[in-house]
This record gives C-alpha cells, structure tokens and sequence, in this order.
C-alpha cells in the first residue's frame, strides 16, 4: 500500500549572509497511516528544515527539489492557496517552544474555532461543542473556563496542551511534533507524551516526531530516522536500531547518555563515550563522509567517497550508509 | 562537620512582585539546609521554579538572603559586608548554563580566562598569561583559542572556557549551574568528562544544579531533591537512585524517559497529577500533597520533617516514608553522617 507521506530525495538549500547552506541533502523518508516515525539527530542536522519543507514554511529564499507526496498529492507542485488548506488541515504541526507559537492577542477558544471553521467548515454553536472537546481529550481542566483564557494566562504545559488540539482540530492525517516536550519539564513531559501515545491509539493519526531526545524516541516511535549533516545515516525499526545500531553516529549517540549501560559497566570512574569535534556546515556538496572527521573507523575510502544508503541485517528494513558499520557485536560490548 | 566546605543552613529567600501588585512575595526558598564536604560534588536537582538556581545565587552573594546562614570554610558569609565579598570570590566561582550570553563577545578567549586573574591575583602579566594558558590547556582546548573570540567557537568549546575561566583561580567551591542543559549529547558527554576529571585532579567540592537526573546520576556523589523551594530528599546517589523514597523523586524518576523501548515502554511508577503549586501561596501541610497520589488528610494538614531512611545519610520529607521507618530522628543527625 502506498505510505501516507513520501520524501524523495528531498534538497534544501538555505542562505544566509555567507551564502548557500545545504541544509537538507538528499533525505527520502515514508510516514505509513497510523505510523509514529522519529526524525533524530543533534542541533543543525537538518531535522526542523526538513519538516518545515513538508509545509513550505521555509523562507522565499530557501530552494527545495526533490518530491514530497501526501497520499499521492505533490505537495511542492501547489500554489499558496491549495497550501493553505493543507496546512492545519491535511498536515497540522506542533511547535517546540508554545508561547511564541500561540498569538497572543486572541484567546484559546478563539484559536481553536479558526481552525475549525476553515478546515472543518463548522458554524455557530458546533464550533464551542468542539473546540470542548478537543480541550478535554487533551487532558484539560475546566474546559469550558479555559476557551476564555488567553496564552499568557497558561503555563507551558498547557500551552503545549492547547497546541495539540488545535492541531488536532483539522482532523489532519499527519501530526508533525517538532520537538513538543523539549521545553517542557520532566513530569510536564510525561504528561504530554501520554496523550500523544493516547491519541494515537484513539485517531490513528500519523505521527512525524522531530526530537533529539532519545528517551522520547524510545518511548513513541515505531521507526527512527537518523539524521547527520543534512543527510540521513540511518533508518530502523526503533527496537532494532537501539539495540543494534549501525552507524557511527547513531551508536556515539546512543554511548554518549549517562544513563546508557556503557556508561554504567566499567570498573573505576564512571565515563561516558564522546565524540570528537563538531557537526560541519555544509557550503558545497560532499565527496566524502560527513562524519568521517569524527569517526574512529574512518578509513581513506571515507575521506574520499560518499558513502551511499543500503539495507543492512537480516530484515532489509534496516538502512545504513557507511562503509564500515559497527556489527552488533561491537555494539554490545 | 569539621571538613565542611559549604553549610547552608535554613536559607530562606523571598522575592516581592514587581510592582506591589498585590500579588505578595514569591517564596523562592523556603528553609533549605545542606552541606557539602572537602572534595564533595553535591547534585541539586529540581524542575523549573523549584528554587535551585535561587540557592546557587545566595550561596556566591549575587542574592542576599531573606534569613538562614551560608558559612563558607567554617565563616558565617550570609551578611559579609559587600566589600569583603571580593575576596570570597576568588574562592567560589560559577559556572553558567548558557555559553553564549556568558561570555563577552568582545573578548578574547585569553582575555576572559585571564579576568579573574587581573581582580584577583597579583601576577604579573607575564604570569597572568602563563596561568590562562594552563587553564585553556586543562580544559582541552588548544592554545590557538586564546585569540579567539567567543562567536568563532562552538558551543562546547564556549563551556570550556567557562570552565576554564571558573578554574583559573583554583576556587574551593564551583557552583555550576545547568552547565550542560544547552549542549547536544554528543558535546555533554565531553563536558561531564572532563568536569568529573577536573574535580579528581584539582579536589574542589561543587554545587552542581540540574533538572537532568540522569546527568546528576553520573556525576555527583550525593543528590539533594528540591520541589516548591524545599528540599525533599537527600542521598547519596547510588542510594537514591536505587531506592527513592519520595513520592516526588519517584515521580521525577518514573517521568524522565530511559533510552531504551524496551524498558521504557515497560515502566510503569507514580504519576504526578497537574502542576506545581504557585510558591506565592504554597499550599499547607506537604507542598506535594494536591499532586500526590498517596497524600491522605495528615499531609494536608501537617508538614513532614526528614526521616532517616538508612545509616549512610539518607533522609526524605515525607509522611509515608516517616510511618515505614519510625522512630524518627531529627535532620541535624543525619546531616553529620556523609
């Protein structure tokens, strides 16, 4: 069956005042209906970039090739009139940081009702019953009080709460939720991260979550793709690809927590894996690997040739693209 | 209590609204006591508005506090009088969370790192350059930073030289506060490293606020849990993190997701409902107990003081905990005994 949302070989190129960046290089990607897929990766790695391209909310300026199909519709072939009945409506997107993405002057009700009028063209009365409803399914209280509160009135949680239903109020067919619990406290975090999960189960919404939190990706994710460079390096299955994962970079990561299990192991003071040196900005096309410069298996071969994509492990639904992935065997010891 | 490098005792802060707005005052801290021994890194770890930074800032005098006692080294420096506090400084240094606005843009690497060393010591200039050199070199950094400025670094690199620049002095305490929360794994990993290595080679104690517990869990010796400006449990960590008694560390550790599907999609632990209460007006009784699942008409009513859980100096604030382990004993005793 044909997957909900399809990347191709998606190509963002941004400027800034120093000239082309190429933010986004070459990344394809599927969201099946009802799938959760985790988009992973460090600060400019391209993961936000790429989500932002799925809406066009790039600026005039950024060029972007490459094809991006919801349910077959090319969305990059549309002019900004069937976009806007895309946006909020097929594809809804919650934000990280929630004050600066709720408007100020209108209160939470009035918020909700736009995206219903719009998007689910309801009138009058059906509109406050609705807009309720989605406040309740979020988890708020008082429901009926909160619709006259304005976002300054609110605390971040909330705020975040209020997100998801407007998001939610457009019946979208894909959730994108750039980071949603990042500016969040832990026990807020919990708090939302049920409701997506329960949401989940209840819509069957398509999920595309932007995090680099890996715990988040461990607890929602059915997939994760990993992002480095503006290029992606890895795609699995989320049990497999923390239990075994291929690349470098993905494993660093995974080394790198304090509360992973290498961290804890050894003898003697306790140490956590690094990995040396920083993430480059991409100017010009690569001829080689992108972390090849922090790499410890890095040979000539990845000094000189860009390392391609290909199934790995026995299921095929694992991808990598390096030259000497780590074995699980490696990987576990 | 002899090799006590920090001890706080009772610290209260209060704060008014801005413009008399009638809102009252914001009780930031509400009767904070801990101590932190010769060498000893301490991990203050709360969420947002739990008042660990308020404690970071009385205890270096960036804040006066409104009651309670810091003693540093054994002297009372709650009401040291502003000039002395120069001296002071020299010998407690901090750390911030954001390298970015912690550094001035229009210094270079060498002249921040030597800072210090101008207000405080009386070196040479020669001298002054010799020891920022140091300073850089044992932080990992290569000499060929010294001539930068902050923005040609990235952000791991800026925290270095914040650490650097905390380190010159060879303090006896470093407050560090959030010092990793704006960093990328890959980065953190590195900075917790070498903070770790620094505090075995150079021995001073350390004050390391975080809302991260797993960062806590890695790095400090003894964890101290603060929720609404008090302090609800104390422990050392590989005793609190196996066996939190709170209901709120078990709650802050059950909501903290574990890298792993696994395990993490298998959790299954305390829930706290809603959200912190407004330290305007904290609630009565035990300031958990509108979000506690196993809050029964004492917490509404009556306050908890600290029970000893267990001989190595663990105590929690907390009625349950005080009805398994009785009989109880006063928080004095418990403090002396790590």
């Amino acid at each position: 069956m044909q997957d909900l949302l399809e990347v191709e070989n998606l190509q963002v190129r941004l400027f800034d005042r120093t000239g082309p960046v190429l933010a986004v290089r070459g990344v394809s990607l599927s969201v099946g209906r009802g799938e959760v897929v985790a988009l992973v990766g460090e600060s400019g790695c391209g993961k936000s970039v790429t989500a932002l391209s799925l809406l066009r909310l790039l600026p005039a300026s950024a060029q972007i090739s490459g094809s991006i199909r919801l349910d077959g519709q090319d969305l990059l072939a549309l002019n900004s009139q069937q976009l806007r009945t895309i946006r909020g409506g097929e594809i809804a997107m919650v934000f990280q940081e929630p004050m600066t993405s709720l408007n100020p002057a209108f209160s939470v009700g009035n918020q909700i009702a736009e995206v219903l009028r719009l998007h689910r063209g309801l009138r009058g009365g059906g509109v406050r019953a609705r807009a309720l409803e989605l406040l309740r399914m979020v988890g708020i209280g008082a429901a009926d009080k909160r619709l006259r509160s304005f976002p300054h009135e609110l605390s971040g949680g909330m705020r975040q709460r209020v997100m998801i239903a407007m998001a939610l109020a457009g019946e979208p067919n894909l959730l994108i939720l750039d980071e949603p619990t990042t500016a969040l406290d832990v026990t807020t975090q919990a708090q939302i991260l049920d409701i997506v999960r329960d949401l989940r189960t209840r819509t069957g919404t398509a999920i595309l979550l932007i995090t680099h939190d890996l715990g988040v990706v461990a607890d929602l994710a059915d997939r994760v793709v990993v992002m480095y460079a503006g290029a992606k390096v890895e795609e699995a299955d989320v049990y497999e690809l923390f239990e075994t994962p291929r690349h470098p970079y993905a494993a660093g990561l995974l080394r790198a927590l304090p509360g992973s299990a290498a961290a804890r192991q050894e003898a003697g003071p306790p140490r956590l894996a690094e990995i040396p040196g920083i993430v480059p900005t991409l100017r010009a096309p690569l001829a080689s690997c992108a972390f090849a410069p922090r790499c410890q298996s890095a040979t000539d071969q990845c000094r000189t040739q860009p390392p391609l994509l290909a199934p790995c492990g026995p299921g095929g639904d694992h991808e990598v693209a390096c030259f000497h992935p780590e074995s699980a065997a490696t990987v576990s010891a | 209590m002899s090799d006590a490098v920090l001890e706080v005792d009772n610290l209260v802060m209060e704060f008014r609204s801005r413009r008399g707005t009638g809102v009252g005052r914001v009780q930031a801290v509400r009767g904070v006591s801990f101590t932190i021994g010769k060498g000893e890194i301490l991990g203050l770890v709360g969420e947002t508005g739990s008042g660990k930074t308020t404690v970071g800032k009385c205890v270096v005098r960036l804040l006066n506090p409104s009651a309670g006692t810091v003693r540093f080294d054994g002297q009372d420096i709650t009401r040291v009088p502003r000039r002395s506090l120069r001296q002071l400084r020299a010998r407690i240094q901090m750390v911030f969370q954001d390298p970015y606005s912690s550094l001035d843009p229009r210094m270079t690497v060498a002249q921040i790192v030597a800072e210090p060393l101008r207000a405080h010591a009386a070196d040479s200039s020669q001298q002054t350059r010799a020891r920022a050199a140091k300073a850089i070199e044992r932080v990992g950094l290569p000499s060929a930073v010294l001539q930068r400025l902050p923005h040609e670094l990235s952000g791991g690199q800026r925290q270095r030289v914040g650490l650097a620049r905390a380190l010159v002095l060879e303090p006896q305490l470093l407050i560090a506060d959030e010092p990793v929360s704006a960093l990328d794994v890959s980065v953190r990993a590195g900075i917790l490293n070498l903070l770790a290595d620094l505090q075995r080679s150079m021995g001073f104690s350390c004050l390391f606020i975080t809302h991260d517990l797993s960062v806590a869990e890695f790095l400090c010796d003894r964890v101290a849990v603060m929720y609404l400006g008090e302090i609800v449990e104390v422990g050392i960590c590989d005793e609190l993190f196996t066996n939190p008694c709170h209901p709120y560390t078990q709650s802050l550790l059950a909501a903290a997701p574990v890298p792993d599907p696994v395990r993490q999609r298998r959790r299954t632990g305390v829930r706290l409902a809603g959200e912190p209460a407004s330290n305007v007006a904290p609630p009565p009784g035990c300031s958990l107990h509108p979000r506690c699942p196993l809050a029964d008409e004492r917490c509404t009513a009556e306050a908890p003081t600290f029970t000893v859980v267990s001989s190595l100096g663990h105590v929690a604030r907390c009625h349950r905990v005080e009805e398994e382990h009785s009989p109880r004993k006063p928080w004095g005793q418990a403090a002396t005994s790590v």
